[in-house]
């Protein structure tokens, strides 16, 4: 593929479009729009972290924050439907369909194109999931409007557009991109990025039914089946309230248990940075950082991880971030909250005794 | 059976570096490769010409030099390489990407025969959106499977393919008709070696080489900057934090490193120690 987001050169090219001239039939897009990630019949927290985020930028509008969500059984869409008003959302619009019982990029890009034609918001967030960022492209094509992909950071500037600011260049440097004459203007984040809002509990809003007109005789791909994955072994870093992690200084492969064995005495997920994922080390789904999985955990033990950009932006979130290297300049410490100097190789195995030793001994004294 | 495969030359990312004083990427040096989740796209298109005799068409957008990756490609068993190059398409978002694409697939349809499949990798290492996939595919109007694991059938009798999809919490099981445009998920195979044959002929092989007029691209503002409805209006560095990491510099044995290291932890989280207090004795109980 060629040049995907790629910031344009600071001198020559043409520049024409930096500046805002909305095309006179864009001007009635107004609303803050978050498409909801509903799968089996559970919204994915992304969709609540979208209007968490989305209620602000409303706000700094003053326009209505909306909330799209799209099914077939009116049960689990009305539950959806209670949560986004909880959540943050001022109209839900029901999108309720046989034909969307799972999710399919030809039935979903349909509807919520269909829907934006129709109502018009001004900006529309999904989440950077396979789901989100499959309907996003599509979405965003058939429009023919931009796309900025894993924000990480959503703000709206002086003159009212969406400035969303993510990693470029593999996660070496940030760029803030805008989308000024054409609407509306598409974001995804991925999970556990931006903080989950707090919940108001029995807040409610108003409902906007819409037909989706779908025939399924009329749709080409089938949902043939869903093969669960087994619950032994699956990651759920991004949700994690402690993750232990290690880098390429634990030097082998086999070291790597090390790191596991601390993330079993603290009842911690475990992972590693991106060279691990390249080494064959460990699997992408445990990766951590910007191009795998962003973490919010309570706390963050990284071993031999030197804390590139791209790892750093992944781990942010935490509340407290605990480096262990052997470099002292190591680019971690620049943005850990605790540090020790040290070959994590042989630290991990005496911290996990000590944290071991020291949760019995105060369990007894407790 | 005509298989084309989407792959971008990308700078081999681990190597970049940053000025340190402009923010600007130092580039010089910095060795490319062809974007590692594209090899999976490819590998895959290569075992259905083993099995079904099919021709595999390399396409890349890129500056001239991308042809190496072309090559490379063919190598790997590839046989025809397309060059889409201009400097009209500098600064191409992914909207504008995928307009490019599309309309240089439309001349490898027209040229060498309509393909039944597409591949790309799931997204680039350097760009990381996983957006021209999904735009190549609606702008040609053809089926849109993306993160496929594992391909379970190839019917060419019926037109149809059947396919396992990642999702959320497991595998989706989709069947749709050809063609098809499909986004490999890593580590859905293993990428074979490339032959010395290949390598020969690779070597003396006729890179097609198209540019914007070439592939039927009138209007010059759909491409390019003009052409991307995104614009990055700044590029910077991520402010550093104002307080640094605090040091637990404990002497003695590594015992004692670590016991200072847990006594600093739960002093600066005492809610995860509480936690864990509780879910010990919970635990025996």
């Amino acid at each position: 593929m060629a040049e995907d987001n790629k910031p344009a050169p600071a001198s020559g090219g043409s520049r024409a479009n930096t500046k805002k001239e909305l095309p006179e039939h864009f001007k009635a897009y107004k609303h803050v729009w978050v498409a909801v990630e509903i799968e089996h019949g559970q919204v994915h927290s992304v969709s609540f972290e979208l209007l968490g985020e989305g209620r602000k930028l409303a706000d700094k509008r003053g326009v209505e924050l909306g909330a799209v969500v799209m099914g077939d059984a009116r049960a689990s869409l009305e539950a959806a439907a209670a949560q986004c008003f909880e959540y943050g959302a001022d109209c839900v619009y029901i999108a309720q369909d046989a034909a969307l019982k799972h999710y399919r990029n030809e039935t979903s890009t349909k509807v919520l194109t269909d829907l934006v034609n129709t109502y018009k918001p001004e900006i529309l967030l999904l989440g950077a999931t396979n789901l989100g960022r499959d309907l996003a492209g599509s979405v965003a094509t058939t429009l023919q409007t931009g796309l900025t992909a894993d924000c990480t950071e959503l703000a709206i500037d002086d003159e009212g557009s969406l400035a969303a600011t993510r990693p470029t260049f593999g996660g070496s440097l940030l760029c803030t991109i805008f989308t000024l004459n054409y609407r509306p203007q598409m974001a995804t984040v991925r999970p556990r990025v931006l903080a989950m809002p707090d919940r108001d509990e029995g807040r409610t809003g108003k409902i906007v039914e819409f037909d989706p007109r779908l025939v399924e005789t009329d749709i080409i791909t089938k949902v043939l089946d869903f093969i669960a994955d087994r619950d032994t072994d699956k990651a759920n870093l991004p949700y994690a309230d402690i993750v232990v992690a290690g880098g390429l200084g634990l030097g082998s492969m086999e070291n790597f248990q090390l790191v596991k064995e601390l993330a079993a005495v603290l009842g911690a997920e475990y992972g590693g940075s991106r060279p691990l994922v390249q080494k064959g080390w460990i699997t992408s789904d445990r990766q951590i950082g910007q191009t795998g999985k962003t973490i919010r955990p309570k706390l963050y033990i990284a071993a031999g991880i030197s804390g590139a950009i791209q790892h750093r932006v992944g781990v942010e979130g935490a509340d407290v971030i605990v480096a262990i290297n052997s470099d002292p300049n190591a680019p971690i410490f620049e943005f850990a909250h605790l540090g020790i100097v040290a070959d994590a190789i042989t630290l991990l195995p005496a911290l996990t005794d000590a944290f071991a030793a020291r949760l019995r001994v105060n369990r007894l004294a407790s | 059976m005509h298989i084309v495969v989407c792959i971008k030359q990308v700078p081999d990312s681990a190597q970049i570096r940053v000025h340190p004083v402009t923010n600007t990427i130092m580039r010089q040096g910095v060795p490319t490769i062809i974007n590692p989740y594209d090899l999976f796209a490819l590998e895959e298109a290569l075992r259905l010409k083993d099995r079904f005799d099919a021709t595999v068409t390399v396409l890349t957008m890129g500056p001239p030099t991308a042809a190496d990756s072309l090559r490379k490609a063919l190598t790997f068993g590839a046989d025809r390489a397309v060059l889409l190059t201009d400097r009209y398409f500098a600064g191409s978002d992914t909207l504008a990407t995928s307009f490019a694409l599309s309309m240089a697939l439309k001349k490898v349809a027209e040229e060498f025969g309509k393909p039944e499949i597409i591949f790309t990798g799931k997204q680039t290492i350097d760009g990381d959106t996983a957006q021209v996939g999904p735009g190549i595919a609606k702008r040609l109007d053809y089926n849109q499977l993306t993160y496929i694991a594992r391909i379970v059938e190839t019917d060419l009798q019926t037109g149809t393919i059947k396919v396992e999809r990642r999702a959320e919490g497991g595998l989706q099981v989709l069947e749709t008709k050809l063609p098809v445009l499909i986004t490999m998920l890593e580590a859905s195979n293993e990428m074979r070696r490339g032959s010395i044959e290949n390598a020969l002929i690779a070597a003396r092989a006729e890179v097609v080489t198209w540019n914007a007029a070439s592939v039927g691209i009138e209007d010059l503002t759909k491409c390019g900057l003009r052409g991307s409805p995104t614009i990055v209006k700044k590029v910077f560095a991520p402010t550093a934090r104002s307080e640094k990491a605090a040091i637990v510099a404990a002497e003695g044995s590594v015992n004692a490193k670590a016991v200072a290291l847990v006594e600093a932890i739960f002093e600066k989280t005492p809610a995860v120690e509480q936690e864990l207090l509780e879910q010990a004795a919970h635990h025996y109980v």
